[in-house]
């Protein structure tokens, strides 16, 4: 870790003062991932703008129907609020799905947007990467792939987003809310994670000078058909390898909206509309599943080592469906696969 | 710490210095002066003397170093000590009340819930952490929310056990 100076932003604007007027600042909330980088000499601040005490915490209900989650309000917080439990259980069993209670404790909404790739190679500053160091290369395209991407990747970076949170906010079309300099605006979720291209430095939308302030989720929560299946090499704790967000509106056996979004398979989550749009007006019934299933993976390329999670991949997005169909969301703790 | 590497773009800064912070460890106030780069961790082991919470990976990964802060188990290894000032911290020094161990520490001792003892401070904080939360009540639920304490000794079972003993659940 490089020796920085320590702040403590006063409120929004003066947060939004500190970073706009220092370009080695980094603001920190719950640190456990920047911190984590910082040791390893990833992330370099020269000065760390702390914004853990700003009034940003609370879960408010919004004149939509909907909610809107403050920046600040910790992981686990969040997934055992009783509004978000009874109506988005999608988001909380996603949540849950990741890191450790320790970790939930701590991480914060707007941090786990932010989280950066698990990648070895990112964090190996031996090794070139183009998310890293610009222009120095991507060791993992012809290294250990096995966790990688398989949709949407480029020459430059086959990196995945770690989050199983950011998985569930993009199945429910979440919105995130942000203010900077230039005032306040609102990013839906779909375009606030970026695909990799040739720009693989830059992880989101998000302007250096912004802020994230709340994460809004609209009404529809979809907590009669839903669930979250994450695969990982372990049971607990542990980067998906693939995670598939499924929620579903079903009337007489009819599809009627279908939200599908997979974790562990690209730069961002990956939603695919045309997959979705199959879903509607379908039975809700195996057949469905697997064309959807198709239609979503039908441009996933692979790595040298990661050929089985396009199978992996398929077959969890028919098993998430069907949990979601059957009302039977995967549970977070017993981990038996129905 | 200090790596003299030259970072093109950042301003030139003066020197960080030393930060007051006042935490309320055990129940007792300890003021002291750190840098800012300073985790909870090294602030409790190296300038309080508080040995009992242990450095394992210092990655977040392995959950020898939890504590409670403010009520909440967390990785001491991943907030900085000045980002805590005021807070309320308890270590593995502090569970024992009146001379009679927490009812947890003594279900270690019952269940033999450990070997080499390493990871076992931060498996108690977790664990009265978890008990405290009310969430986990099953054994799945319990080695679930316990994933973020590694057991190198693998005494896994025991501890599931041990945790149960505590929350007054049937082993």
């Amino acid at each position: 870790m490089i020796p920085f100076q320590y702040t403590k932003a006063s409120d929004v604007a003066d947060a939004v003062r500190l970073i706009a007027a220092n370009g080695g600042a980094k603001f920190i909330a719950g640190g456990t991932n920047l911190l984590d980088l910082m040791k390893d000499n990833v992330e370099r601040p020269t000065t760390l703008i702390d914004i853990s005490r700003l009034p940003l915490n609370s879960v408010e209900e919004t004149a939509s129907g909907g909610l809107r989650i403050g920046a600040l309000v910790p992981n686990a917080d969040l997934a055992w609020h009783p509004l978000i439990e009874k109506r988005y259980p999608l988001l909380s069993s996603a949540i849950l799905a990741g890191a450790s209670q320790q970790l939930r404790n701590m991480a914060s909404t707007g941090g786990n947007l932010l989280q950066r790739t698990r990648c070895a190679y990112f964090y190996d500053t031996a090794t070139p990467c183009n998310k890293r160091q610009p222009g120095s290369g991507c060791s993992a395209v012809n290294g250990v792939n096995r966790g990688h991407a398989i949709l949407g990747a480029s020459t430059s970076c086959i990196a995945t987003h770690p989050s199983d949170m950011c998985v569930a906010l993009a199945a429910l079309d979440a919105t995130v809310h942000v203010t900077g300099a230039k005032g306040a605006r609102a990013i839906p979720f779909a375009d606030f994670h970026r695909l990799p291209g040739d720009t693989p430095h830059i992880d989101t939308n998000l302007a250096p000078d912004e802020i994230i302030t709340a994460i809004e989720v609209p009404a529809k929560g979809f907590a009669t058909h839903y669930s979250y299946l994450k695969i990982r090499d372990r049971m607990s704790y542990a980067f998906a390898l693939v995670s598939v967000a499924a929620a579903l509106e079903i009337k007489n056996g009819t599809i009627e909206e279908a939200r599908l979004a997979l974790g562990g398979v690209a730069h961002k989550p990956w939603r695919d509309a045309g997959a979705e749009a199959a879903l509607r007006g379908q039975p809700a019934e195996d057949a469905s599943f697997a064309r959807a299933a198709d239609l979503l993976l039908r441009d996933a390329r692979p790595q040298a080592h990661n050929d089985f999670k396009v199978d992996l991949a398929r077959r969890a997005i028919i098993r998430t469906l069907t949990q979601a169909a059957h009302g039977t969301p995967q549970s977070q703790s017993n981990k038996t696969i129905q | 710490m200090q790596d003299g590497a030259v970072h093109p773009g950042a301003s030139p800064s003066p020197l960080p210095e030393k930060v007051s912070v006042t935490l309320i460890v055990n129940g007792i106030e300890r003021r002291f002066s750190v840098l800012p780069w300073v985790s909870l961790l090294d602030a409790l082991r190296d300038h309080l003397d508080l040995t009992g919470t242990k450095k394992g990976c210092d990655h977040g990964q392995c959950g020898a170093c939890t504590v409670l802060v403010d009520g909440r188990r967390i990785n001491s290894c991943l907030t900085l000590a000045v980002m805590r000032d005021g807070a309320h911290v308890t270590t593995i020094e502090g569970l024992a009340a009146n001379g009679a161990l927490d009812p947890l520490q003594q279900a270690f001792i019952d269940h033999d819930a450990f070997q080499c003892g390493y990871c076992t401070p931060g498996q108690i904080c977790s664990g009265v952490g978890l008990i405290a939360e009310g969430r986990a009540k099953t054994a799945d639920e319990i080695r679930e929310f316990m994933s973020g304490n590694i057991c190198r000794c693998g005494a896994y079972p025991n501890i599931v056990s041990a945790i149960q003993q505590a929350m007054g659940a049937k082993p």
